[in-house]
Formats: C-alpha cells, structure tokens, sequence
C-alpha cells in the first residue's frame, strides 16, 4: 500500500513537471528557408533536441521561400544566402538578420589529366569564360596563369545553376566585384541570364554535367566538391595569391570581413582582403522580427541559435561548413537584445 | 398505403443521389474555375508590366526584371512536337502489331509491358536521361550527326554545335519515350474495336494486311487515335521533371537541336522557390497562365476536329 501511494507520488510529480515542460513552450521551433545550410541545421536541431527535448521544423524550400514565410510571419524564422539590405529590411516589418554559418564557393573542370587544385584562376579570367569572351582551354590568359601545366585547344563547356540559388548569388556578386563588364551586362541574383552554358538543377546536376562533359566547367559548394571527389581549381585572391578552397581560407575571408561597421549585418564575403581568403566565400543568414508575436518560441529560437554558436563547431566542420569567427558570435549575440515582445521587454 | 410511402422514400433518395452527382460536377468545374482565377491574379503584375511583349521577348533576366516567354514558349512547343513526330508513328505500329499480326501468346506479355512504361514515375526518366541517354548521345550519337549533317544546309545548322549530351533534342527523345505507352495503349483498344466482320470482308476481297489496316482499321478508329495522340500531346507539353534534368534549362532559342533550351514547366520548377521580387514571380505564374492556356487550346482543337470528323461520318 505504501509503495503505491509512492509510486502514485512519483507519477504525479514527473507528470507536473511535464506540465510545466508543455507550458513553458508547446510544439517545435518553426523555421523555412535555404536549402544550403539544411543539412547542418538538421544535424544541430537533431542533438539540440536530445539535450533540451524542443525540436525544429525547418523547411528548406529556398531563400526566396523563407523571406516570403518570414514577412508573411507564418514562422518564427527565415533563412536565405541572400542577405538583405537595410532598406529590405525595414520593408519586410523590421527584420533582425545576422550570418549563422559559412561556406565557399569553388570552380570545378573536368580537364583530362588535371586534378584538384593544379588549375589556377582569377577573377578576371572565371568572368570571363562565363561571359563567353574566353572560349577555349588553351588561351593565352589561362596558359599564362598555369604556365606548367599543358591545356588542351578544347571549347569550354560552361555549366551553371538553372534553378535560382544562393550559391549562384554569391558566385555572380564575386564576378560582378571583380569585372565591370560583368557588372553591367549580368550583374548580381539569385538567378541571372546567362550568356553562355547549359543549366543544371542544384549543386548535383552541375556536379553531374562537369564529371560527364569533357572540358567543361561549373561552380559547387565547397562541401559538395570535397564529398564528391570534383576536381576544384585555386583561384587568385584580391591580394593577388594563389589559394585553395578550404575551411580555413573561407574563415580567413570571414576574419578579414568587417562585420562591426555592417548596417543589419549585411555583408557577402565575397572577394575579401588578406592573403589567405578565398574569393567566393558565403555566410547564409537567418531573419527574425524585430518585435515579435509570440515571445515564447522566438526565445526557443533564439537559445537554439546560442547553442548552435556555442556547441555547434564541430558538427558544422564535419559538414564541411565553415563555423562564423568568434568575434563575430559575439557581435550577433549582443544584437538579440535588440529583439522585443509586444510590450518592449527584450524576448532573451 | 405501404406502396406509396416506399416510393416516396425512393423518390427522395434519387433526389439526393442526383444532388450529389451534381455538386461532383459542379465541384470539377468551380475548380477550374478557381485556377483559371487565381492563375490570372497572380499574373496580373506581370501583364500590366510586359503586355504582348511578354509574348514576343526572348530575353529572361531576374537582375533587371525584363522578362519575355518565347524562349519557354518555342522549346515546350518544339519538345513536344518532335516527341510527337517519333512516339506516333512507333506507337502506332506496336499498336498495329499487338491486334493484327502478334502471336496470341505475346500479346498479353506486350501490352502490359507498355503499360508497365506508362506507370514509370517521370523522375525516373529524368535520372535516366541524365545517366545513361545523355552520356551515350554526347559521345556517339550526336558525334555522329554533327558530322553526316555538317556539310548539308538547313540540316548542319539543326545538328550544330557542341554536342554537350543535354539539350532540346535530349529532352524531345525522353518525351517521346513517355508518351509512347499513351498513344500506344489507347490505338490498341481502339483498334481492338473494329468488327471482326469488316476486317475479315477485306482480307476476303483479297486485301493485303497492309490495305487492310490503311483502309478498313485506321478509317474506322481515327476519332480514338486523334484522342490517343492528343492524350500523349497533353502529357508532353506538362512534363516537368523529366525535361528539367536533361533539357539544359539555358533562356535562349536556338536553331540548333543539340543545343540547351528550356520549357515553360522547367522554368517554373527551376525558379519558382527561390523567385524573389514581386514581378519574378508575377511572370513565372504568367508563364503557367500560358501553358493552361496552350494545353486548353490543343484539347480543344482536338475535341473540335473529332467533332468535324463525326459530322462527316454521319452525313
């Protein structure tokens, strides 16, 4: 009789305290929006819910998707590669935005008897093979850049994104930073008109169009050129040095980013100085309300968001994702304060 | 007493019954409806903004916000017609095959397996057409095209260019791959309609099968087969998924068969997540309004000629 009314106790206590547990945050973390950092904010939300038992529901239907759910406020937050400017954020109901995790951007070619990281470009060069001035293997700018190795007198297969992409955005600002005709003739999205090439769908159907098309050339996240073996090329940097693609030279451009003196964050780190940066480095970045509706599970996100900076290291870098500096966590936690409930408290 | 009651209660359940079966109807047409609404709201920025020229612009670019549909336009209607010029014919020759000349043991093996090809998913197609057709085009059919048509006008200027393995011709070979089991089944089950007696009165006057197919077969089933044809048209001109892999998906028009091109559902599927921008995604529903638009105007052709073809069988 006694262990009944004791076990009848305990049940009643850890009930309560599920309870509380229901009470204090109902239901999940809601979040829509790019696809590029889906994998690792699923790896995060995964053992994020095995610590505190508050999940996420993200849906990676693309940037432009996630800026649509986040001003129509269907989800506590979006995510694009695209960042938006002040203005755009003012438009969109005072948005907070600030860079959660990086990566790069690297050429592949698929070039008989070259391997990863023996060709070398430059910005010039890269733009203008994708403007179709550049159109065979062995011209005199691209033996000049690799003077030892034997390119062939081959026509180069273009290869770019068809589908509207932040990965397309952030390889189009590079070589608009970086050529004037490109600037004025292509310019800078998501998806752009491209004057040369075949399209193919996402980071696999470029991969897959480079390995099967001799002589050809395409861009793909860093992380999916390694995972699948492409062969990359290095790329001269604005200090005029040669660099691979890798995880500490898209950190070295983020370093050399000056984050602090960017109005609402907003910076591509693209074609950064110093002499270890990867040209066409990316942050992709998540979007919340500046005063939101419902506190409660824009303070879930936001201690999700915390524990990502704080823990969430060693995960990215086994997803070959680039981790922000820690100058720049700090920077982007201080801003939270700045995020309000109804009545003007900070949520956090 | 009894009797009357019992009838009522029948008459008030026919009642029901034939209320019910009406608001089905209805609810089909106010679907249509509802699309045919939302589609050309979700346009109207686009409109106002290009007008006709919409129609006439090659040119698609997302940075400066000029958009024009005749690059989707041209390949939606060119895939689709070549998928037509190959799948017709052989379709209709299995079909041909399966009810006038196949030993009755194969028959049944045959038919299911064309339409065992018609329950293929089209993804299915579109990773094969990017694995396996595409690679075998680049490194020897279209090697091979470009040199026999090379030196012969008009043709050397269809079979140009790099042979990159992906383009219209690509896109139109899996189309016709896909509606070939459509045009195939519905001319077998037409063909299977014709009167044993009319069939075997020809083959009695001493006509070859030949004659008989051409003059007693296909006279008496060319309703069903225009519908068969138009059934395979309708699934070409909507294939999404399949084409986007292996199209090439570049805005430009080309007079070039191996050259990349688009459709308009590849456009959609390609750019509509990730559109931003009001008018971006105003032209890619109008780019949709379109394809309804074409879809409906074929279907209609077609209903239309079916109906000519049965007043001139019964005058």
């Amino acid at each position: 009789m006694q262990k009944m009314t004791k076990l009848m106790r305990a049940v009643g206590v850890a009930g309560a305290l599920g309870l509380a547990a229901v009470t204090a945050f109902a239901g999940e973390i809601s979040g829509a929006g790019a696809t590029f950092p889906y994998p690792i904010y699923a790896k995060w939300a995964d053992a994020y819910k095995k610590e505190t038992g508050i999940g996420l529901n993200y849906q990676s239907i693309g940037s432009g998707g996630g800026i649509k759910q986040i001003k129509a406020r269907t989800v506590t937050f979006g995510a694009s590669d695209k960042p938006l400017t002040e203005q755009e954020l003012e438009k969109a109901g005072n948005l907070m935005q600030w860079p959660m995790v990086m990566g790069g951007i690297v050429p592949v070619v698929n070039l008989p008897g070259i391997h990863s990281d023996q060709l070398t470009l430059d910005g010039t060069t890269l733009s203008r093979i994708f403007l179709g001035e550049i159109t065979k293997w062995n011209d005199p700018a691209l033996r000049k850049l690799n003077p030892g190795l034997k390119l062939p007198s081959a026509a180069i297969a273009v290869v770019h994104r068809s589908d509207g992409s932040g990965t397309t955005f952030n390889f189009t600002n590079y070589l608009s930073k970086v050529s004037e005709s490109w600037k004025t003739n292509v310019g800078e999205a998501t998806s752009v008109q491209w004057p040369v090439g075949i399209g193919a769908k996402g980071n696999e159907g470029v991969a897959n169009n480079v390995q099967q098309t001799k002589n050809s050339i395409g861009y793909v996240e860093t992380a999916y050129a390694k995972q699948n073996k492409l062969t990359t090329t290095r790329m001269v940097n604005k200090a005029g040095k040669a660099v691979s693609a890798t995880a500490d030279s898209v950190q070295a451009a983020a370093a050399n980013a000056d984050w602090a003196h960017a109005p609402g964050f907003f910076q591509i780190i693209t074609d950064q100085p110093g002499d270890a940066s990867w040209p066409i480095s990316a942050s992709t970045f998540i979007l919340m309300p500046m005063q939101v509706r419902d506190a409660n599970a824009s303070r879930e996100a936001l201690k999700f968001f915390s524990w990502c900076y704080a823990h969430g290291d060693a995960a990215a870098a086994g997803l070959d994702y680039v981790p922000m500096p820690a100058n720049v966590k700090k920077l982007v936690e201080s801003r939270w304060k700045e995020i309000k409930d109804a009545d003007g408290k900070p949520v956090l | 007493m009894e009797r009357q009651r019992t009838l009522a209660r029948f008459r008030r359940s026919d009642k029901i019954f034939r209320n019910l079966t009406f608001v089905a109807a209805i609810l089909v047409l106010s679907l249509l409806g509802a699309v045919a609404v939302s589609l050309v709201t979700g346009a109207w920025p686009a409109m106002k903004e290009f007008g006709f020229d919409f129609l006439t612009t090659e040119s698609w670019n997302p940075v400066t916000e000029k958009f024009g549909a005749l690059a989707p336009i041209y390949g939606t209607l060119v895939t689709s017609f070549i998928a037509m010029l190959i799948a017709v014919p052989i379709g209709l020759g299995i079909a041909i095959f399966l009810t006038e000349s196949c030993p009755m043991p194969l028959r049944r093996p045959i038919g299911a397996a064309i339409e065992l090809l018609a329950g293929i998913p089209s993804i299915i197609f579109g990773i094969w057409g990017l694995f396996v057709l595409a690679p075998l085009l680049q490194t020897t059919v279209q090697p091979a095209l470009i040199a026999l048509f090379g030196n012969i006008p008009v043709l050397s200027g269809l079979f140009a260019g790099p042979p990159y393995g992906i383009g219209v011709l690509t896109a139109s070979l899996i189309l016709a791959v896909m509606v070939l089991p459509f045009v195939t089944a519905v001319s077998r089950d037409v063909f299977e309609t014709v009167p044993t007696s009319l069939k075997e009165a020809a083959y009695g006057i001493g006509c070859t099968r030949w004659e008989v197919v051409r003059n007693v077969v296909i006279p008496h089933t060319r309703v069903g087969l225009i519908g068969g044809v138009m059934l395979g048209l309708g699934r070409a001109l909507g294939e999404t998924m399949a084409v986007t892999f292996v199209i090439g998906n570049a805005h430009r028009i080309s007079m070039s068969l191996l050259a990349p091109g688009t459709t308009i559902s590849a456009t959609i599927a390609n750019e509509f997540t990730e559109a931003d921008g009001d008018l971006y995604t105003s032209s890619l529903i109008l780019l949709g309004l379109l394809l309804f638009l074409i879809t409906m105007t074929i279907l209609a052709g077609a209903r239309f000629l079916l109906w000519r073809i049965d007043q001139g069988m019964k005058s």
